[in-house]
């Protein structure tokens, strides 16, 4: 089988797989970070949703091939020496789930959309996370987290 | 009250429904199985106990420990059960732990389902913690860590005068908690069924008929075995693969199942011809006559009206570990009845169900969908194959096609109208079930009824079960009626109602809407609805408007304002998203969802044609929540979801002058844009 190099999280790592094996179970089973969910394995609920060189990516339909000599980061990865990011910390504060299977993509996915749109409007935030599905359902609460974490995002920068 | 009270309606398919599986058991086995159970003693089941000491446990660093049977999908059962304890025992919250699900340390507080956990597990957790800290304070001890240390037990049942903290003295009920441990969601560190992992583990998929009532003929497992570290069996209708990863088994599972032989099923019935197959296929008959509507006054109306079988479609599909040691079987599942599940297992495998031990960690979502223990099964029986832990996770396809559905409904009514009165009614439910099917209005003469009819595809239970299709269209009726008596429906509906409950949430949400002026205005491709009413003892109503798409047809739900009231609020905060979540899975029922099948198979089971809600349908939301100090909670995790499609239904008249009497409504409404 085919050696795919790329970096996890920061680390590198070389996995021994099937071409078109999904980038979703290499994470899981290889390397045992499970925080990224099977949903649906057709890129349509985004649970499985992972930052490859820091654009949202759905890992189920992702072949480990793609992922080769690139950057991902993981809900494992997302948080940093400094702690919670501000996404992760509004989710909480919000407490922006009910069941929480959804939560690492939608975090990753939020987190994603306020790095190209710093201040979303509502609209916004609706239709960059249009792909994401939660059934049970917090979308409600799920907007005013990103709006928080928009805030604290800000915070956190004008602290600097 | 208890896991048996008689107002819960049974989840009675489920209590019909055969074991899925009837594995061989081999002769050594056989033998065993008998011995067993004569000579095994449940350690556990006698360390459980039935005091006060089955449900907490006193650490030496302060930490209380509550036990309960219940888990938790989402629905809030931790931090609820959590705040009952830190309350009664006089703790803070931080200092209640939480141990949920687990058979072989947990005493059995029944499935979670019905909305129970408020109403019984609630007040039982409350009742032993109280009964707890009146130990505490008799015995002199400053603290249950000095308690735990000084080797004093808490133990005794609990008294039946245990007096509990009474409403205005609490500090923690009542007031908005989260989660206990939910950075672990944020993180990605908790770990959900699908998620734990074993040492040695293997990964498993199970070889599925082509449709419904095939059964497998012959079957050749020599491709898959031939592949490195692959593991295969049969037994019985039961075939599949583990494997070193779950991308070999699914392919070991593949180069098997080409040659698998299965008898042919013929059935005709589909989606499109389903109704016409509910009326032909009739069985026993529930029938409630009050009075004699046939003979009542007045002039008569009748309509008929239609539900989807639809999925419940959890974010996390099935998924199990299973383990065997020493002839011991444990398995991590996610299910709403983990006792249920244990003894599954025991009965599939002939063992004592002492020696199955069960953990349900918290799961990705049940809906009423995660009764039964399917993957915990076939994990089993994987895992006693290959002689290592198996992990099996259900994929999406799966899920949608052998996990049981909310069984579609055929709804006959037929009412007299006299003087602006409903002077008769007879309501008629086949197939789908009798949750709610009495009308909660003030009727003279009725004649209500339960068809069980033969379900083509597996039934089963849902959130609020069917009180979803009686109250979609016992709502919808009562506009009807109203509209032919020219009745507003808001006043037409108050002149039937006695209920100062149901009238209160109806009268709060029309006035929070402005219902009396936005009803009498007219706007193009505007309409507004509302409907009411109740089921679990919580009462509920809604004011929608909605948007007809002038091009495509297609019906947006623009805004709604629900009220609800379930007795004393517990915990506000999830209340809110208990309500939103109902609002907005009621949404998706009444406008897209809808299983497609043909042919013996589901033609639509994924995401991308099977259409849940998503953001870009989240309609502006308004709730108001009563709080009614001077009753019991109520279990607030169902009944919400009651009146979103009647409220849209009802809307789409106003707007249209057309009756929508069919959910899922973009099914009916012409030229609705599918997706």
């Amino acid at each position: 089988m085919p050696v795919y190099r790329f970096t996890v999280n920061g680390r590198p790592h070389s996995v021994d797989a099937p071409a078109s094996r999904p980038l979703l179970e290499v994470l899981r089973e290889d390397l045992d970070l499970t925080g990224t969910k099977y949903g649906c394995g057709e890129g349509q609920c985004r649970a499985c949703t992972v930052l490859i060189d820091g654009r949202p990516s759905a890992s189920c339909v992702t072949p480990v091939r793609n992922a080769a000599g690139r950057n991902v980061t993981t809900i494992e990865g997302l948080a940093g020496a400094g702690g919670l990011t501000p996404v992760q910390r509004a989710f909480l504060e919000q407490q922006a789930f009910q069941c929480g299977y959804c939560t690492p993509g939608m975090v990753l996915g939020a987190a994603a959309l306020l790095e190209r749109t710093p201040s979303p409007s509502e609209e916004q935030i609706r239709e960059g996370l249009n792909g994401h599905i939660c059934r049970c359902t917090g979308y409600p609460r799920i907007v005013e987290a990103v709006q928080l974490a928009a805030r604290l995002s800000k915070e956190a920068k004008s602290d600097d | 009250m208890t896991e048996s009270d008689p107002r819960q309606e049974l989840d009675r398919f489920e209590l019909r429904e055969a074991d899925p599986y009837h594995f061989e058991l081999d002769r050594r086995e056989f033998l065993g199985a008998g011995l067993l159970l004569t000579l095994f003693v449940a350690p556990e089941a006698a360390a459980q106990g039935s005091g006060i000491e089955a449900r907490l446990h006193l650490g030496e660093d302060g930490t209380v420990t509550v036990l309960s049977g219940k888990i938790e999908e989402g629905q809030g059962a931790r931090a609820e059960i959590a705040m009952a304890a830190a309350e009664e025992l006089g703790v803070t919250l931080a200092e209640v732990r939480v141990v949920l699900g687990d058979t072989g340390r947990v005493p059995n507080d029944g499935i979670t389902a019905g909305s129970r956990t408020t109403p019984s597990t609630i007040p039982a957790v409350r009742r032993a913690c109280a009964a707890a800290r009146s130990i505490l304070t008799q015995s002199g001890h400053k603290s249950y860590a000095e308690m735990a240390k000084s080797g004093a037990k808490i133990a005794g049942s609990t008294p039946e005068n245990v007096a509990l903290k009474p409403v205005p003295e609490w500090r923690i009920l009542g007031k908005s908690q989260p989660r206990p441990d939910s950075e672990g969601l944020v993180t990605g560190e908790h770990k959900f069924p699908s998620d734990i992992r074993r040492p040695g583990m293997l990964y498993g998929a199970v070889l599925r008929p082509p449709s419904y009532g095939a059964k497998l003929e012959s079957l050749d497992l020599a491709p898959a075995r031939k592949m490195a570290g692959v593991v295969a069996v049969r037994d019985g209708e039961f075939a599949g693969c583990a494997a070193p990863t779950s991308f070999e088994a699914r392919q070991a599972v593949e180069a098997m199942g080409g040659g698998a032989r299965w008898s042919s099923s013929k059935s005709a019935t589909s989606s499109e011809n389903l109704y016409e197959y509910l009326k032909r296929h009739q069985g026993r008959v529930r029938d409630n006559l009050k009075g004699e509507p046939a003979a009542a006054a007045g002039k008569r109306l009748k309509a008929e009206y239609r539900c989807a079988y639809i999925q419940h479609a959890p974010m996390e599909p099935r998924a199990a570990v299973a383990e065997w040691e020493d002839g011991r079987l444990t398995v991590w599942t996610g299910t709403s009845n983990p006792f249920s599940v244990r003894d599954a297992l025991a009965r599939a495998f002939s063992l004592n169900p002492a020696l199955v031990r069960v953990f349900v960690p918290d799961f990705g979502g049940g809906f009423g969908g995660k009764h039964t223990g399917e993957a915990a099964i076939e994990a089993a029986r994987l895992a006693k194959e290959a002689g290592k832990p198996v992990s099996l996770r259900w994929t999406r396809a799966e899920e949608f096609a052998w996990a049981y559905f909310r069984p579609a409904a055929l709804i006959e009514v037929e009412a007299a109208l006299e003087g602006g009165r409903i002077t008769g009614w007879d309501f008629a439910n086949f197939n789908s079930g009798a949750a709610a099917l009495e009308s909660p209005y003030r009727l003279a003469h009725t004649r209500h009824r339960y068809v069980e009819c033969e379900s083509p595809l597996r039934p089963g239970s849902y959130r609020a079960l069917a009180s979803t299709a009686n109250n979609f269209a016992r709502e919808a009726f009562m506009d009807e009626l109203a509209a032919e008596a020219g009745q507003d429906p808001l006043e037409f509906r108050l002149a039937h109602l006695e209920n100062e409950r149901i009238r209160a949430v109806l009268e709060a949400a029309a006035e929070r809407f402005g219902w009396r002026k936005r009803v009498a205005e007219k706007r193009p491709g505007r309409g507004v609805g509302l409907a009411c009413g109740t089921e679990k003892n919580s009462v509920v109503a809604a004011c929608a408007e909605v948007e007809i798409d002038a091009k495509t047809g297609a019906v947006r739900l623009v805004e709604i304002v629900q009220a609800y009231e379930c007795g004393k609020i517990l915990n506000p905060g999830n209340l809110r998203q208990q309500v939103e979540g109902c609002i907005l899975m009621g949404l998706g029922a009444a406008l897209r969802e809808r299983i497609e099948f043909a042919g013996g198979q589901v033609t639509n089971g994924s995401f991308a044609r099977y259409r849940v809600p998503r953001f870009a349908d989240v309609p502006k939301i308004e709730l108001v929540l009563l709080d009614r100090p001077d009753l019991e909670p109520i279990g607030a995790g169902e009944t919400p979801i009651l009146v979103v499609a009647p409220a849209m239904a009802n809307a789409y008249f106003h707007a249209t002058g057309q009756r929508a009497r069919t959910l899922p409504l973009a099914a009916e409404t012409a030229q609705v844009r599918r997706g």
